[in-house]
């Protein structure tokens, strides 16, 4: 069976992803990172999909699809306005929230 | 008409000062008359409901729950809306209904800084409905709903009225208490979960008062009832407070708006005596027998302590507010008795304190306002500058240091009497000891009022206020709201039966488990568990 | 005052068993209190705007009050020669005294009389009645006021010889004082708070003096206290006399406590649960209270007695209370509040009578502390210059009397003493205030002196009223004071005089209290009435409401003995007119102890005279004869000193002889004082009284204040509000260190996130594998 591949390639997609939310400083990058994440699990979810032969998986895959739309939307929103006050996109220097 | 009173006039009297603060929000804050005027026909609604009910009353019967209303609410933890109204109760409630209207046209011209009638108006209704509330609530998570909607606004009241240190004291007021409600919430959790029918010895899973004070602890083990009782003792003791939880009292009294210490003087420390004799004792009867002499011992060190502590002060509030350290001593002493007798005196103090005490705050808050300090030193001769508030003061005085003939001798003669025959079970020896410690508390609170009358009211008036414009006799205002209170303090003096008719069945009720034993309450409780 | 209306209901509603017209004033003299109390709420509410500022509402109702108990004196007078003991009676342990033939020397210890609920008792007619209760001569009706549980508090009115006397005596002085005030504080500041006050002053004596229940008996003495501590506080203005007021509150209180222990000891123990008086007089009479328990509540009731009757150890409020106006002084603190403690002793008889067991001739704390103060508080009356300070040490002496008389049993003695000395003491202090009116001052040395030639009637009035109170026959004082000698039973050297046991010791205290008593009314009346005026201005005889009363109270000093003559004094057909007083006074049957009567004796009643005149005596001499004299060889210098140097410039040596005879005086007087022995000691007591007693209560005073500086700054706030800060410090300190974490950076708290999950992850796979 080809599942492996598939997990091994959402699995990769997945770091990927990960390390860029953690490490990048863009945050226009950041969020790239997060659709690399979002997709690594749309790719697990139609290939568990096919495997059982259900149609469940491409039905979660596209409400993810959907959601994503809307999270790069908003998120899009919020870099854009970040960008607006502050002329930067720099995530390192957001830290209003610090204790 | 009567039905409907009979069947929702309860509820009726814990929603109508929503109501009125709803109405309120909506109008703007410059309205400031109509807020006023709302708020005060609000809560003389309120009143008018209250005293409809109390002549529905069936006083005969005054035992069991009355007008009762019991309606499913969360039932997911079969908590359950359950409201009535018994001897217990009424004098509680008729003392809240009463006070508040009271604060509210002491309020007409004396809104404490910084301003804002409407918000503060909408915190006295909102404080109305919690005290109503808990005192009728039936089921113990509404009882501790209600519990908790009192702090808020009180919060609130010190927090923005208040004096110079308000952070601090409404800070701490807050904090200490909710330290005691969540003990006292995971008490309840404790009784919801191991309380059985005593008749069938299945678990009870249930909320409402009636039953757990039917099952009595049964089905608890002893040393659990003890931890459960200990959790409510330090949840209810803080809000009493008894010694050595009352710090809160003093900072909260000294800051809070005149306005908020009578409330919190005359109604919300009597939240915490009302939950020993309505929840922690008649529900854990066994090991409230435990505990009853360390109850009764912390009760008269807070008489002595509270009134050493009144000799020190040199503020007239904070003397005041360490007065109800001791005063509240003497309820407490009352209730550790056990006895119906005990109980009975415990109310007429807890009545005869909110109405003496109220009135004393309302007092420091005049003397306040006109000579701008209650530091002790610098009054005097207010008995020349305005006659009627030092004759005032000095009824208010004598009424508190239990003056016969007036309010608070009822309240502190039987409670030393009480002491002198405790419940079936504990020791003589010892309560007869606490007994003249008590007495002992009266002479030195004849110390500190009498020396505190002394210094603020006779003599020649200071230099500093002599020819002070500023300082007039009682108006218009503070006669109405103080008059109630005045006949009040006469009337129960004269008149004890008012109070202890009402209370007394209800007392015996609530006690019921216990006395018919002949030794006391742990006979009821092993026969419960064996049988 | 609504209580008073409400046992009047109750008394009213119920029906009563004998109604014939003399005792329907027994059975109401519910009425007698209320009527001070209804012109108490006149006068405070109406009286600025009447004519005369509200006195005359006052002197109407006391007058009123006069009246009836003046009548109701008289029905109780044929209510007692109507009443005979039952003959049918069982268990009866009969005591009689063999020196008397009348039946009322027979005590009735019968069984105990469950008196409970509204209904009105009544001995005499319970008998008359047939019914199954034990004879009881007082009327008796109480109403319920209130319960408590199963516990009913009554109110009501207990009406036997001993409140009808009192009833008499609180009238009659409280009236004449109410008339006295209208002249001696005419124009004052609060004229109209100050008879407002005097009534409801009446009312509660008055009320504590008819109560039927100790509960009630607190409430009584209560109020009395606090009318007593407005009334001393009158100008309050004055610090010191707000002070003196504070004093003889708390000290009140102190013996409060007392009274508080002891009425709750005598509710559970001796009456099972009831106030009533009668309930727990006959319950420890026909023996069924614990002994232990009547100890401890005769101990405590002691020391309300000491306090407020003003006894040795807790007596110093009373000298200090003369800051209040004299008429106050006159009432309150002589001739009625200050008896309450006696009155009270008196009521309650047989707790003091068992508990101290005064039958079997113990030396108890009752009898004891009576006879140290009698003589303590004479020997301090010497060293006074204020002339209302001696009285009121003098009064000290007196109620050490009689509270001896009662601790050694002879308790119609301590009664009649009671009664005498509100004439006498009433007419002493209301001529000071006289004398004082006239020279304004109190002071005997500095501004008084030779006012016997301005005001005759004053002069005539304080000596009799003196005489009567030194003992001299045949005055009031005599008679009360002979029979509490007798009632010692120590003369058993000579023969003996029967009595409760031979208390010696207390004899010798009393005969010397009684020359004291006559040597510092000796000195009083030479430094007030002889010699040369001292003052300021010209003195001038009060008016005729000062002097009336004056009068009245001098004519009771004089006559008032002879209710009371001992049996044998007259013989023949006139044996009538023997121990009337004991005879109406004294409750029979029933409530009252078996108490055993002293026989009179010449012997004795010679012996204390003689004693009496040596004390009269040797200080006439000192200051009649000697310091007269010497008064009279420079006498113009002594009432012109206080003038100033005006006959300086005559004689340089008149000049010289007027200062070395102020300081012969001077050294004459501290030599009669110091050079005595009772002088020495009298300092000594006074050095004891301010500096050791005084002093322990200011240190008890200060201590306690101290205490509670140091527990509020060191407890209260260092430590238990210690804690409370200390929680709330350390929840800061661990928040100070968690919020380093809160970096703000979303992607730390995203590395911490997924930094989580690995590590639950790995758990869960670790956990799973296992």
């Amino acid at each position: 069976m080809l599942l492996n591949q598939f997990l091994l390639l959402a699995a990769l997609l997945f770091c990927i992803g990960v390390y860029g939310v953690l490490v990048r400083r863009n945050g226009m990058l950041v969020l790239m990172s997060v659709e690399l994440i979002l997709n690594s699990v749309n790719i697990n979810l139609v290939a568990f999909g096919a495997l059982t032969d259900d149609v469940g998986g491409e039905v979660f895959a596209l409400f993810t699809i959907a959601v994503a739309a809307a999270e790069v939307g908003v998120g899009l929103a919020i870099v854009l306005l970040m960008y607006r006050n502050r002329r930067s996109i720099d995530l390192s220097q957001a830290d209003l929230l610090k204790g | 008409m009567t039905d409907f009173l009979n069947t929702w006039g309860l509820t009726a009297i814990i929603f109508v000062p929503l109501i009125g603060a709803a109405v309120m929000m909506l109008i703007p804050e410059r309205e400031e008359e109509a807020h006023k005027q709302i708020a005060l026909l609000t809560s003389l609604v309120t009143l008018g409901l209250v005293a409809a009910l109390m002549i529905d009353f069936d006083y005969d019967d005054a035992g069991t729950l009355q007008f009762v209303q019991d309606k499913g609410w969360i039932d997911v933890i079969n908590s359950r809306y359950i409201i009535g109204l018994d001897g217990i109760s009424i004098p509680l409630l008729a003392l809240t209904v009463l006070v508040v209207p009271l604060v509210i046209i002491y309020s007409w011209h004396h809104i404490p800084n910084p301003g804002n009638a409407k918000a503060f108006l909408i915190l006295n209704l909102i404080l109305e409905t919690g005290m109503v509330g808990t005192f009728i609530a039936q089921d113990l998570i509404l009882f501790f709903l209600f519990f908790e909607v009192v702090l808020l606004p009180m919060f609130f009241m010190i927090a923005v009225w208040g004096g110079e240190d308000r952070r601090y004291a409404s800070l701490k007021f807050f904090l200490y208490t909710l330290f005691g409600s969540a003990l006292m919430l995971l008490g309840f959790l404790a009784l919801f979960f191991l309380a059985q029918d005593p008749a069938t010895g299945a678990a009870l899973h249930s909320f409402d008062m009636r039953l757990l004070t039917e099952s009595a602890g049964s089905g608890i083990v002893h040393s659990t009832q003890l931890w459960i009782f200990g959790a409510m003792f330090i949840g209810f003791g803080v809000k009493v407070p008894i010694f050595p939880f009352h710090t809160w009292l003093p900072d909260a009294h000294t800051q809070a708006p005149t306005q908020g210490s009578v409330i919190l003087a005359a109604v919300l420390l009597k939240l915490g005596t009302y939950g020993f004799l309505r929840i922690a004792i008649p529900m854990l009867p066994e090991a409230a027998t435990t505990w009853a002499p360390w109850i009764g011992l912390v009760a008269v060190i807070g008489i002595i302590y509270g009134a050493l502590g009144c000799l020190a002060q040199t503020d007239m509030k904070r003397l005041i507010a360490f007065s109800s350290v001791a005063h509240m001593g003497f309820v407490m002493l009352a209730i550790a008795t056990m006895t119906p007798f005990g109980f009975n005196a415990a109310i007429y103090g807890m009545v005869a304190h909110g109405l003496i005490t109220g009135m004393l705050f309302f007092v420091a808050g005049s003397v306040k306002e006109r000579y701008h300090t209650l530091d002790i030193s610098r009054l005097g001769g207010m008995l020349i500058q305005a006659p009627k508030l030092g004759w005032i003061l000095g009824i208010v005085s004598m009424a508190s240091l239990g003056l016969p003939g007036l309010a608070g001798f009822w309240g502190e003669f039987p409670a030393i009497l009480s002491a002198y025959s405790p419940a079936n079970g504990l020791s003589e020896v010892t309560f007869r000891t606490y007994m003249v410690i008590a007495a002992v508390g009266t002479v030195l609170a004849a110390g500190y009022l009498l020396w505190l009358y002394q210094r603020t009211a006779m003599g020649e008036p200071s230099a500093e206020f002599a020819d002070d414009p500023n300082i007039t006799d009682v108006n218009t205002q503070e006669w109405l709201a103080w008059t109630p209170l005045l006949i009040l303090i006469v009337v129960f003096g004269v008149l004890p039966g008012l109070i202890f008719d009402v209370t007394d069945p209800a007392v015996t009720q609530i006690l019921d488990n216990c006395l018919q034993q002949p030794d006391g309450c742990t006979s009821v409780v092993q026969a419960a568990v064996g049988g | 005052m609504n209580l008073l209306l409400l046992a009047a209901e109750g008394a009213t509603s119920v029906p009563l068993a004998v109604s014939d017209g003399a005792n329907w004033f027994l059975e109401h003299a519910w009425i007698v209190p209320l009527l001070p109390a209804l012109s108490f709420l006149v006068i405070l509410f109406f009286g600025k705007r009447m004519p005369r500022k509200g006195a005359e509402v006052g002197i109407a109702a006391v007058g009123l009050a006069f009246l009836f108990s003046v009548v109701a004196g008289i029905a109780w007078i044929d209510h007692r020669d109507n009443f005979t003991l039952p003959e049918e009676s069982g268990e009866h342990a009969l005591v009689i005294d063999g020196s008397s033939e009348s039946v009322d020397q027979i005590v009735l210890a019968a069984e105990e009389t469950p008196a409970e609920g509204d209904h009105a008792e009544e001995g005499a007619a319970g008998e008359a009645h047939g019914e199954a209760e034990s004879p009881t001569i007082a009327v008796h009706s109480s109403t319920t006021w209130f319960h408590n549980g199963d516990v009913a508090f009554d109110a009501g009115i207990l009406v036997d010889g001993l409140s009808v006397v009192l009833l008499f005596v609180v009238t009659l002085v409280s009236l004449l004082v109410h008339i006295y005030s209208t002249d001696y504080v005419a124009g004052d500041r609060r004229y109209t708070h100050f008879f407002a006050f005097l009534s409801l002053f009446t009312a509660s004596m008055l009320f504590f003096v008819l109560s039927d229940n100790i509960l009630q008996m607190i409430v009584g003495w209560e109020l009395v206290g606090v009318c007593s501590w407005v009334l001393i506080g009158h100008w309050w203005e004055e610090k010191p006399n707000s002070d003196a007021a504070m004093k003889a509150f708390l000290t009140n209180r102190v013996g409060d406590v007392g009274l508080l222990v002891g009425v709750i000891i005598l509710f559970w123990a001796a009456g099972h649960g009831s106030f009533d008086i009668l309930t727990i007089n006959s319950n420890i009479i026909s023996g069924g209270v614990s002994h232990t328990a009547l100890v401890v509540a005769a101990m405590s009731l002691t020391t309300a007695v000491m306090s407020k009757s003003g006894q040795f150890v807790l007596h110093t409020w009373l000298p200090d209370a003369m800051a209040g106006p004299t008429p106050v002084s006159a009432l309150i603190h002589a001739a009625t509040m200050v008896v309450a403690g006696i009155y009270m002793v008196a009521r309650l008889y047989p707790v003091f009578f068992e508990g101290m067991q005064i039958g079997g001739s113990s030396i108890n704390l009752l009898a004891t502390i009576g006879a140290i103060t009698l003589v303590f508080g004479g020997l301090l009356a010497f060293v006074q210059n204020d002339i209302k300070k001696v009285l009121a040490y003098s009064t000290i002496s007196q109620l050490g009397y009689m509270a001896m008389a009662l601790g050694v049993g002879a308790w119609t003695a301590a009664v009649f003493h009671l009664f005498t000395h509100a004439f006498f003491k009433a007419c002493l202090f209301l001529g000071a205030g006289s004398a004082s009116h006239a020279v304004h001052s109190f002071d005997m040395k500095t501004d008084m002196g030779g006012l016997r030639k301005w005001m005759p009637h004053t002069y005539r009035t304080f000596v009799v009223a003196s005489l009567a109170l030194a003992g001299v026959f045949p005055l009031a004082g005599f008679w009360s004071k002979d029979e509490i000698l007798a009632g010692t039973g120590g003369w058993g050297l000579f023969g003996g005089t029967g009595g409760n046991g031979a208390y010696t010791f207390h004899l010798v205290m009393g005969t010397v209290g009684a020359a004291l008593t006559g040597a510092y009314m000796t000195r009083v009346i030479y430094l007030t009435f002889f010699g040369e005026f001292r003052g300021h201005g010209t003195p001038h005889e009060s008016g005729r409401r000062i002097i009336v009363p004056l009068y009245i109270l001098a004519a009771f000093a004089l006559f008032a003995g002879l209710f009371n003559l001992p049996a044998g004094f007259i013989t023949g057909n006139h044996s009538s007119w023997q121990e009337r007083f004991g005879h109406y006074v004294e409750p029979v049957a029933g409530y009252f102890p078996p108490i055993s009567h002293a026989t009179p004796s010449y012997s004795l009643a010679i012996a204390s005279s003689l004693v009496a005149l040596a004390g009269i005596g040797y200080a006439y001499w000192y200051y009649f004869v000697k310091v007269d004299r010497l008064a009279r060889a420079t006498g113009e210098s002594l009432t012109e000193l206080p003038d100033g140097f005006v006959s300086k410039s005559s004689v340089a040596r008149a000049g010289h002889t007027l200062l070395v005879e102020k300081y012969y005086l001077d050294h004459l007087y501290t030599d009669v004082i110091a050079g005595t022995t009772k002088g020495a000691i009298a300092r000594g007591a006074n050095w004891v009284n301010q500096n050791v007693i005084d002093g322990t209560v200011d240190l008890a005073g200060r201590t306690s204040v101290k205490a509670g500086q140091l527990t509020y700054d060191k407890i209260d706030q260092a430590v238990v509000d210690g804690t409370v800060n200390g929680s709330g410090r350390i929840s800061d300190a661990l928040g100070g260190i968690f919020r380093r974490v809160q970096t703000g950076k979303v992607q730390q708290y995203a590395a911490l996130l997924f930094a989580g999950a690995a590590i639950l992850g790995g758990i869960l796979v670790v956990v799973l594998s296992l």
